[in-house]
């Protein structure tokens, strides 16, 4: 390194193998997307968003939500899961005994005994209830069978699995489909407020959406949640109340005589967060979404 | 460069090209000691929506995710890339042994950065923010600053090609590398990203992070140990520890450090994450190497350090160390599962800059500001508290967000803990980090009011000079009668 010719070349190639690598060879191979089909259906996703969502996407931007906010859902893995739905004539005990019986004479189903004796420990008949839930999906066939021959009605699903699932976060993970029509895309850094990603789906209300944007604490108690009432507007009730006008409770409504009135900004939020959903089942993120009773 | 020209240089001294910075460094370090107090106050103006999130319930300008973001991009863009500017010309200058090339390039350069820094702040706190993290600057902005960069980089390159020894030395490995490093990654990203047509999906994530990783560890990196491994010899009086050593750390960094950026549970192709740990694994090599070389430097040193350059250097360098491998850490897949979307990843982001590169650029400034005012700091016990502040404040800042993050992170993960229970807990550790940002706050203060002061002497100076010339040729003049009150202003 005697000349700086040398330590320029040496970083335009360093620099320049990964741009490359992370900006040119993303953009060949994802710069190009179309949307795709969600899985055993002909419906295209992602939904293009129309209207006011369209517009939220740029307030959400303009406030800096994804400041607090993640769109972005983790898996950890996926599990077979084989669901009792009915179980017909029989009596809860009498079911576990036959269930009982079948583990220790069934060679397939002895790896999974434990687990199922587990879930049918204390079950007293109510449904529908879990019996197995694990990585082995010839004991989800096998044991649907079982049932179904004495008249036992069960469901076999494939979930995703990991603790932003269990939250109700998403049913699966986000893939890069999901982003499709996001920009800019932005999937947060920081989880000091849940994720997002599914919101649309666990607060499908417009009208929770904005009692939330304008006063977290009246839904969400101990919500560390900024009020963002610059979005709203405080105003008389005139002639007749405003039909859009919040329905707030007594410690958070404004003085009497007045009402909150969300400005388009809040609203175009409020529709873009009502259309965050991540509920179709896709190619590279599977999972069964509709029933599939034996 | 011809013979009689070398010599001629060579008869240059030290505050000669000292006194040629003195405009440019001026511009320079002031900006960045304003925007380092504005961005920490409003740093700290953000974390009260954590204390009393109603706050700013109705006032848009302060809410969040305008003032968090307007503040981080105040201490990069604000702060640490233009002090960082000003160190790099004035040992550039120093190495070539010849005065600034130039120099009315990078004063207008400064004052250009200011502008759009300035537009850049005022538009985010307005909510015309782009979005893209770390590139939250509008196009204007963006332009203000990428024409500004280069136009310091035409004044730097101009002073080494003139330079009288022909060989280079470490520093300038580093810092070179470091002027063509910012102008490709934050040229390519504000192209892609803040262009009319901006890449489909998930594409403009992936651009956002390689951007981010260039900047906040690669440039960072650059930037600062290039600057310490100049000022390091110096102060302790012996050569750089080895230079093959050096040098080996300078290209494991270039080339393995620019892969890191993608997180591992980023949706995109599994490709991209898995090259991105590798890189970051590859990466502990330059981190541990430059290390060593620079303890190496010191160790044995008796030199005093109580508060001074030296300390400032030293705590920038030994910060580089630990908040470049646990940046590292965040890309190693298992450690992702639970430090992903927590306050680590703030506390580590803060800690590159306030505890590496501001502390570094702090020791820098203090060394070089007497030499190019040609007098000593106006409060030189604040510089020493400077230190004091900065140390204790970055680490209490900093090390309950790691704390807090991981027993976030931990609970984030287990699902039967409910979500407030894992917000809660990082709340009672975002209390005393303010007051370590608080901390850091009032060190700002130091150093601002120490160039503020210094420059404000300096333009008395100048007007007084000014105005004795003037006096002096008008009493030369014939027909002067001196007026009754120009016996006072004269004395």
């Amino acid at each position: 390194m005697k000349t700086g010719f040398s330590v320029f070349l040496a970083a335009f190639v360093a620099l320049g193998l990964s741009w490359c690598g992370l900006v040119y060879g993303p953009l060949k191979q994802l710069g190009g997307a179309q949307e795709t089909t969600v899985l055993q259906s002909t419906d295209k996703w992602p939904v293009q968003r129309t209207g006011d969502a369209t517009l939220g996407l740029q307030v959400y931007r303009a406030n800096g939500c994804a400041a607090c906010h993640t769109e972005l859902v983790h898996q950890t893995g996926a599990a077979n899961v084989l669901t009792l739905t009915d179980i017909g004539v029989h009596k809860a005990a009498d079911l576990k005994d036959f269930t009982t019986s079948l583990l220790g004479t069934v060679s397939e189903l002895t790896t999974a005994s434990n687990t199922v004796v587990a879930n049918l420990a204390g079950w007293n008949g109510e449904l529908p209830k879990v019996i197995y839930s694990g990585a082995d999906d010839t004991v989800v066939s096998m044991l649907g069978d079982k049932f179904k021959a004495v008249g036992v009605k069960t469901e076999a699903r494939v979930i995703a699995t990991g603790a932003d699932i269990a939250r109700g976060w998403g049913t699966r993970q986000s893939v890069a489909a999901d982003y499709l029509y996001d920009s800019p895309v932005q999937f947060g850094s920081l989880r000091a407020g849940p994720d997002l990603a599914n919101i649309g789906v666990r607060a499908p209300d417009l009208n929770w959406q904005l009692q939330h944007l304008y006063a977290p604490r009246s839904l969400v108690k101990n919500s560390t949640m900024p009020a963002f009432r610059y979005l709203f507007t405080v105003k008389k009730i005139g002639a007749q109340p405003a039909p859009d006008a919040l329905v707030l409770p007594k410690e958070f409504s404004p003085a009497t005589g007045f009402e909150v009135v969300p400005t388009d900004e809040a609203r175009q939020l409020a529709a873009y967060l009502v259309s965050l959903k991540n509920n179709a089942p896709l190619y590279e993120a599977p999972f069964t979404p509709i029933t599939a009773a034996k | 460069m011809n013979l009689t020209e070398n010599n001629e240089n060579k008869a240059i001294c030290s505050s000669e090209i000292d006194a040629s910075c003195r405009l440019p460094l001026l511009a320079l370090f002031g900006g960045a000691a304003l925007w380092l107090v504005l961005g920490l106050a409003l740093g700290i103006v953000a974390m009260l929506s954590f204390h009393q999130p109603d706050m700013f319930a109705d006032c848009s300008c302060l809410t969040y995710g305008h003032a968090q973001t307007a503040a981080n991009d105040l201490l990069l863009y604000g702060f640490v890339m233009p002090a960082a500017l000003g160190v790099i010309l004035w040992i550039f200058a120093r190495l070539s042994q010849v005065t600034l090339v130039l120099p009315i390039v990078p004063v207008v350069a400064a004052n250009l950065w200011h502008l759009g820094v300035f537009v850049g702040t005022v538009t985010i706190l307005f909510g015309g923010s782009t979005g893209h993290p770390w590139l939250e600057y509008p196009r204007a902005a963006a332009v203000l600053l990428f024409a500004a960069f280069m136009l310091i980089s035409v004044s730097a390159a101009a002073t080494l090609g003139f330079r009288t020894h022909r060989e280079l030395y470490p520093s300038h490995w580093f810092l070179l590398a470091g002027l063509l490093w910012f102008v490709w990654s934050y040229g390519t990203a504000n192209l892609f990203l803040v262009g009319n047509h901006p890449p489909r999906g998930v594409v403009q994530a992936v651009i956002g992070w390689w951007l981010t990783n260039n900047l906040l560890f690669v440039w960072l990196a650059l930037a600062g140990i290039g600057i310490a491994f100049y000022f390091l010899p110096k102060i302790v009086g012996k050569p750089l520890a080895s230079s093959g050593y050096a040098l080996f750390g300078f290209l494991t960094l270039i080339f393995f450090g620019t892969w890191v950026g993608i997180p591992p549970s980023a949706p995109v192709p599994a490709w991209l994450p898995t090259v991105s740990a590798f890189g970051a694994l590859l990466s502990i090599i330059p981190v541990i190497a430059l290390g060593i070389v620079a303890m190496k430097t010191v160790c044995c040193a008796k030199v005093p350090c109580v508060g001074g350059s030296f300390c400032f250097i030293k705590f920038g360098v030994l910060s580089f160390v630990v908040s470049s491998l646990l940046y590292i850490g965040e890309f190693c897949p298992r450690a992702s599962r639970v430090l992903d979307f927590t306050w680590f990843n703030v506390g580590v982001t803060q800690w590159q800059l306030l505890g590496f590169a501001g502390m570094i650029l702090c020791g820098a400034i203090y060394e070089i500001l007497p030499r190019v005012m040609g007098k000593e700091l106006p409060f030189a016990k604040l510089a020493k508290l400077n230190f004091f502040l900065f140390a204790g404040g970055t680490l209490l800042f900093v090390i309950p967000l790691l704390i807090g993050g991981v027993e976030q992170g931990m609970k984030l993960r287990d699902a039967n803990i409910p979500f407030a229970d894992a917000s809660a807990v990082a709340l009672k550790f975002l209390r005393i980090s303010t007051t370590g940002q608080l901390l850091v706050l009032l060190g700002a203060l130091c150093l601002l009011l120490n160039i503020l002061v210094m420059t404000i002497q300096w333009k008395l100076g100048l007007v007084k000079t000014v105005v004795s010339v003037v006096k002096d040729s008008l009493i030369e003049g014939s027909a002067y009668q001196p007026l009754p009150g120009d016996k006072e202003a004269k004395s």
